[in-house]
């Protein structure tokens, strides 16, 4: 019992949460933000099949993404009218199939070499895809995109999907399988040569592994996982258009991957809650949000290269030790004047959103429940000494922090306390 | 016919030169760097906003000569205090780095001069047509421009083939290491380059945003282009480069008055036949629809077939 | 004939205007230790190269077993039974050394490209996993990824990966090189245990290794073959002792 627990709490647990997530939160807007995180999950979790295990840095994800939500959506209307025999659970399989064709084909076109090559190849199919699809509106019906039904006839559930919660339901049991075929994926023979391939092409073709077929192959089975999430969202929203396919969501899947962090399993996982929750939550509060989420990326590419999961993983040996309450308050301390950064830096940039996009920059502002005039001196004044204030402060509690760090790492390495 | 060809050859030339002053200064910093830089097109419309908010102050010939240095400047310190921190990370990293600082600058522009367009007019002394041919004008400004980019581009290759600093930078292009090992200050020059082409990114903005448009979109719509550009002309070659945008600009500039379509096309050789369904737009696309497509699918079967480019001597 | 394991005819091979090999031809019977020795820039690991597919041939032809294996592509080379380390340490740094092994097992027990084998219920692959981290003294550190190695085990976790396979012919390129002295006599024993019944072909600089590890040893000087044959006729080898050997070890 122990043992299955140990091999097996993780998924229970995993599938617990999804069960009774939404009977806590319970208000419509919980339950789609909700559902579109378990939609990013897969599509996350698919990209960093090529950018964390294959070494393929995409610019153009969002293909198989899209493309599998417009045959899904094709494929609802077919549905629907009676000429498809297709239950509407297993649209997502449809839109599985749609980008393991296109995964398959520019795959092969695509992975001939990792690195710059491939990551220019990727952003030329992804622009070349999303330009055609204003072309070719009668399948990717122009500016309006293509809108669906999702209640139909044909189900083998009996859930109807007039709901969102049931929606939520189908999402999260796609989810939870999809999570766990990639994380199996991993452990395949194909999973670990993506890896050796990652790491050094030349030795794996020495070990007789073609590196091409390799990274088609995972190029592919990622598509599938991105076709599938694509076929969730025609499900969610009933709606597709061509910005599915673009620029945009391709490149908020890569931040979302690197801000999870792409060297452990679960880092997409956490980018994906994340970014999903301010992508809805932020949104409707400021306009700036993208400008935070550019600031969070940038943030980590500089300081946290390993994202969130890197992040945790490092204290994973401190806190097998007990060791984290020696961290802790050197954290704390860091804490707080990143905090009055932040605080500083953020006034600064609601006030100049004030400005420059309110109908009247003259009336006030309100901003944490404070409202004052935005061409206030004080507030001006206040966010800038904030902000410098913040910046001196936080070089002194880095270096405490660096301090700590080196103390705890030599106590786990020599196994000497003090 | 004659009065089309005319003047769509003189717009490639003034867009291709455009096209240039960015690809020039991007080119330079892939090959010596290794860092594809994404920001580079949203240094230009720094240099378009920059200009635009300093003519509106001073005037336009001020601008003109304020605004680069400034974006050159704030390339180098991005340069200084972003890039060279990221790079012990490795490549990835630092691509990731302009690729976010492309997403800050984008939304820094939005923040400050809002999501529409701003209204960046030529200047009064070159608004006159400078020749009339066939019932079409010419305008002053692009022959401004032309003249601008012209004065650029001899100055560009003055400074590569006669200074010190160029013939360090053009042995970085090949043998960035030999450099380092010779004892010169390869960080220095890094610097240097990037500013460099930072500012002209910068002037090309400055010029190019009154020519195009200035709007947040304007790094996203061209920067794409550019990338194409060197990819096309083989990185790190400025030949190549140069003849890629030419090549570019024409591609854009010819295909926007072509109105045949595939049936079209067929018909002539005496084939008429109606497709339906999904394919039936496929056959009814006129090819100067095509224009936003034409140098993406060029650049792919560009990377597929030859990854050196025109003329590069590297491979990507 | 059967016996011959690895032919070279009339290898050529060119950059540009530089000729690096001219006209090696080079017979190694099965299951001989064979080594080739020369001075730096003689092309001896341009010979590799070519013969494992890492480049083009410029003329001539190489037969493995009787198969042609002339311009075939690194994997195919490898799949007919060839497997190579490289001068520079070639392993995969992030993986750990155990997923190294197992790696390179992969493909020669069958699982190919497979995604629907779990590499952890392929029994006999961790077995045999297992014994190759025993043989090459890795056991302990199998988690370890294997980039945090220290040199000389990252230089034996190379040859484990390359004999992993059980390839018939193996090549090694400077299996020794950057070690200290006690490290070299582990690493040559260690060569010579894994190597026991199978065909080697091994680039050296280190004459001790040389002389102690093959059956016979051709002598390569500017893409030329000099001279072949046993060790101790190649130490009196009058062409030898003039082109390498007078000069550079007494």
């Amino acid at each position: 019992m122990i043992i299955f627990l140990k091999k097996f709490g993780i998924w229970l647990a995993a599938v617990l949460i999804c069960v009774v997530l939404p009977l806590i939160f319970r208000s419509g807007f919980s339950i789609s933000l909700l559902s579109q995180m378990g939609i990013a999950i897969i599509f996350a979790l698919s990209y960093n099949m090529l950018l964390g295990q294959g070494g393929m840095l995409s610019f153009g994800h969002a293909v198989y993404y899209g493309l599998g939500g417009f045959l899904a959506m094709h494929a609802l209307n077919r549905i629907g009218a009676g000429t498809l025999p297709i239950p509407i659970e297993l649209l997502p399989l449809v839109g599985g199939v749609a980008g393991v064709l296109a995964g398959l084909v520019f795959g092969w076109l695509s992975t001939a070499r990792a690195s710059t090559t491939f990551a220019l190849i990727s952003l030329g199919i992804g622009e070349l895809i999303a330009a055609s699809a204003l072309m070719l509106p009668s399948f990717f019906g122009g500016e309006q995109g293509i809108i669906g039904d999702r209640v139909v006839k044909l189900t083998i559930t009996g859930f109807r999907f007039g709901k969102q919660i049931e929606v939520y339901y189908l999402i999260a049991v796609w989810m939870l399988i999809c999570v766990a075929l990639m994380y199996l994926l991993t452990q395949t023979p194909l999973g670990r040569v993506a890896n050796a391939v990652r790491d050094n092409p030349e030795r794996a073709a020495f070990i007789g592994y073609a590196p091409r077929t390799v990274r088609t192959l995972q190029f592919t089975l990622a598509a599938f996982f991105a076709g599938a999430a694509g076929g969730l969202f025609a499900i969610n929203y009933e709606i597709i258009t061509a910005e599915t396919v673009g620029a945009q969501a391709s490149g908020s899947v890569l931040m979302m991957t690197y801000i999870g962090g792409v060297g452990h399993f679960f880092g997409p996982i956490l980018g994906a809650i994340l970014i999903t929750f301010m992508q809805l939550s932020l949104a409707g509060v400021t306009h700036a949000w993208l400008l935070y989420f550019g600031l969070l990326f940038v943030g980590m590419v500089m300081w946290a290269p390993n994202g969130l999961s890197g992040i945790i993983m490092v204290h994973e040996p401190v806190w097998k030790a007990r060791l984290m309450k020696r961290l802790l308050p050197a954290y704390g301390l860091i804490a707080l004047p990143c905090l009055i950064m932040f605080l500083g830096a953020m006034i600064l940039i609601e006030i100049n959103y004030h400005l420059s996009l309110s109908i009247n920059p003259e009336n006030p502002m309100h901003l944490l429940g404070i409202t004052f005039r935005a061409q206030s001196p004080v507030a001006w004044g206040l966010s800038l000494v904030m902000m410098v204030a913040g910046f001196f402060f936080f070089r002194k509690a880095r270096s405490v922090v660096q301090e700590r760090w080196s103390e705890v790492s030599q106590t786990l390495k020599g196994g000497l306390t003090r | 016919m004659l009065e089309y060809i005319i003047f769509s050859l003189l717009n490639s030339l003034v867009l291709g030169m455009l096209l240039f002053m960015l690809s020039s200064g991007l080119t330079l910093i892939f090959s010596m760097m290794g860092v594809l830089n994404f920001a580079h097109a949203s240094f230009y419309m720094l240099g378009a906003y920059f200009g635009y908010q300093i003519s509106t102050a001073i005037g336009f010939w001020p601008a003109l000569i304020i605004a680069p240095p400034l974006v050159g400047l704030f390339g180098a310190l991005v340069e200084r205090y972003g890039l060279r921190n990221v790079h012990k990370y490795g490549h990835v990293a630092e691509l990731l780095f302009t690729v976010g600082l492309a997403f800050i600058i984008e939304e820094g522009v939005n923040l400050i001069w809002g999501r529409n367009a701003v209204t960046y007019p030529i200047p009064k002394l070159l608004d006159f047509p400078i020749f009339t041919l066939f019932n079409t004008e010419f305008s002053a400004y692009r022959m401004f421009m032309l003249f601008i980019s012209v004065a650029i581009f001899i100055a560009l290759y003055w400074i590569l083939t006669r200074t010190r600093i160029g013939l360090i930078i053009q042995a970085a292009l090949t043998h960035p290491q030999m450099v380092n090992a010779l004892g010169h200050n390869v960080p220095a020059v890094f610097m240097l380059v990037f500013g460099g082409g930072s500012a002209l990114a910068g002037l090309a903005g400055v010029i190019g945003g009154i020519f195009l448009v200035t709007e947040p979109a304007m790094a996203a719509t061209l920067g794409p282009i550019v990338f194409v550009v060197i990819v096309v002309g083989g990185m790190g070659s400025l030949t190549g480069a140069f003849v890629a945008s030419l090549l570019l600009a024409a591609i854009q500039t010819f295909a926007v008055g072509i109105e045949y379509s595939l049936s079209d096309l067929l018909a002539l050789v005496g084939i008429r036949a109606e497709v339906g369904g999904i394919l039936k737009d496929l056959w009814r696309i006129q090819l100067s629809h095509t224009g936003p497509i034409l140098p993406y699918l060029f650049m792919v079967l560009i990377l597929m077939f030859r990854p050196k480019g025109l003329m590069g001597k590297r491979e990507t | 004939m059967s016996t011959t394991a690895l032919k070279l005819a009339d290898v050529h091979k060119s950059f540009g205007s530089s000729k690096i090999i001219n006209g090696v031809n080079l017979a190694v019977a099965k299951g001989e230790r064979h080594a080739i020795i020369g001075p730096n820039g003689a092309g001896k690991s341009t010979l590799f190269n070519l013969i494992s597919g890492f480049y083009p041939l410029s003329a001539g032809y190489i037969e493995l077993n009787g198969h042609m294996i002339s311009n075939l592509p690194p994997h195919r080379i490898n799949r007919l039974g060839l497997s190579r380390s490289f001068q520079v340490t070639n392993i995969f740094p992030k993986m750990s050394v155990f997923e190294n092994v197992r790696c390179a097992l992969l493909w020669p027990m069958g699982y190919g490209y497979s995604f629907w084998h779990l590499c952890d219920r392929l029994k006999k692959i961790n077995a045999k996993a297992e014994e190759i981290l025993e043989r090459i003294n890795l056991a302990d550190r199998r988690h370890i990824p294997a980039g945090l190695l220290a040199y000389a085990d990252q230089r034996a976790l190379e040859i484990g990966i390359t004999i992993a396979g059980n390839a018939e012919v193996i090549l090694l390129d400077e299996p020794t090189a950057g070690m200290s002295l006690s490290e070299t006599e582990r690493a040559v024993e260690l060569i010579r245990d894994v190597t026991t019944g199978k065909t080697l072909l091994v680039v050296e600089h280190d004459m001790q290794v040389v002389f102690n590890l093959a059956d016979r040893i051709s002598v390569l000087v500017y893409g030329e073959i000099v001279a072949t044959d046993h060790p101790d006729k190649i130490r009196q080898n009058p062409q030898v002792q003039e082109a390498y050997l007078g000069k550079e070890s007494a």
